[in-house]
């Protein structure tokens, strides 16, 4: 970046409010949450927002950076400003709480409700031997990694249409633990994946796909769902 | 009707009407070469259990597939409650339905 000044607008406020601009240096190694953290410290003690790591790994620093869900901690400045104007706001499809936080509830509330891991095995037992080369496990490791940023939820359009539309990344947790040996009942969580809100909903735009910072297909596991469910359709009349 | 039947619907009797569609659409361009009259329509239709069997299967599917469609935009884009708008679709299914047959029998029924 050219030495000179960045010209920040800044979302302050809930989901009423307004913008705030600001003029922040710029630097030759700058990320969009460095910007933030030297806006709140030398201009605005006030200023909300969230982030851990700082590296990438804890999903916490997700914004909307000049319209695009991103996570801040990985984006540098001259990657997505080169002309030095940055616009940060909170993500799309939650509520704005202050500032650049949003509140996760609706999200991680989808993201729970299509279950959690619940297996069979109990202490006594060896650990299940899961063949890695396994077509349904090659399925769970293209999903896995999902840290639950909430870019792919906010990158949504059908999310911002539908509010019972479980969103991308509850469907490719579902996907992950419809593929899981392991997992209990398998059934039931495909079921409520199926329900409506679920998979069908998905318009396949790909927009999740597009967005998702560690590069996971939602899109994929949410056809692998609607597969499944045709699957269990036409051999068991189920569902 | 749960989700995965409505969309396993959708997508067969799209497959069905895919065909439908392109010699539909072949057939008024060919028919309309040189000009075309009520009456030369109702010449070549009137009678035919072939055009009956391939437009009343045309209006079936339509009827079946427009309206699951119908009820994903109504809830994306309007504030009406799942239920009225699944039960506006079966009325616009049965609509379409009436509608298409009353229409394939005045032009392939009788000879009156």
């Amino acid at each position: 970046m050219a030495e000179g000044t960045l010209e920040v607008r800044i979302w302050r406020g809930g989901d009423e409010g307004a913008f705030g601009a600001y003029a922040v240096p710029a630097r030759e190694n700058q990320t969009v949450l460095d910007v933030v953290t030297e806006v709140q410290r030398r201009f605005e003690p006030s200023l909300a927002y969230r982030f851990s790591c700082r590296v990438g790994v804890c999903g916490s620093c997700a914004m909307t950076i000049n319209g695009t869900p991103r996570w801040t901690c990985r984006t540098h400045v001259k990657r997505v400003a080169p002309e030095g104007r940055l616009t940060i706001e909170p993500l799309r499809n939650m509520k704005r709480v202050k500032d650049l936080a949003c509140d996760m509830d609706g999200f991680l509330g989808k993201w729970a409700s299509v279950g959690t891991f619940e297996g069979t095995a109990t202490r006594a037992d060896p650990p299940a031997a899961i063949d890695p080369a396994s077509p349904a496990r090659r399925e769970v490791d293209a999903a896995i990694q999902c840290i639950n940023c909430a870019v792919c939820h906010a990158a949504c359009d059908v999310v911002a249409w539908d509010p019972h539309y479980l969103g991308p990344a509850a469907l490719n947790r579902a996907w992950t633990l419809y593929n899981d040996a392991r997992v209990a009942d398998r059934r039931a969580v495909l079921d409520g994946a199926l329900q409506p809100g679920g998979c069908h909903t998905c318009h396949s735009h790909g927009a999740c796909t597009e967005h998702c910072p560690v590069g996971l297909s939602p899109t994929a596991s949410i056809a692998g769902l609607k597969r499944a469910g045709l699957v269990s359709l036409l051999k068991g009349g189920r569902s | 009707m749960s989700e995965a039947r409505l969309f396993l619907l959708q997508r067969l009797t799209a497959l069905v009407m895919a065909p439908l569609v392109l010699v539909h659409l072949v057939l008024i361009v060919v028919a309309v070469q040189g000009g075309l009259t009520a009456g030369e329509i109702l010449g070549r239709t009137q009678g035919s259990v072939f055009w009956g069997l391939f437009y009343g299967i045309f209006v079936l599917v339509a009827a079946i597939h427009a309206p699951i469609g119908l009820r994903n935009v109504l809830r994306e884009w309007t504030g009406i409650g799942r239920r009225p708008i699944d039960w506006l679709m079966v009325a616009f299914g049965v609509l379409l339905l009436v509608l298409g047959w009353r229409a394939v029998v005045a032009v392939v029924g009788g000879g009156a």
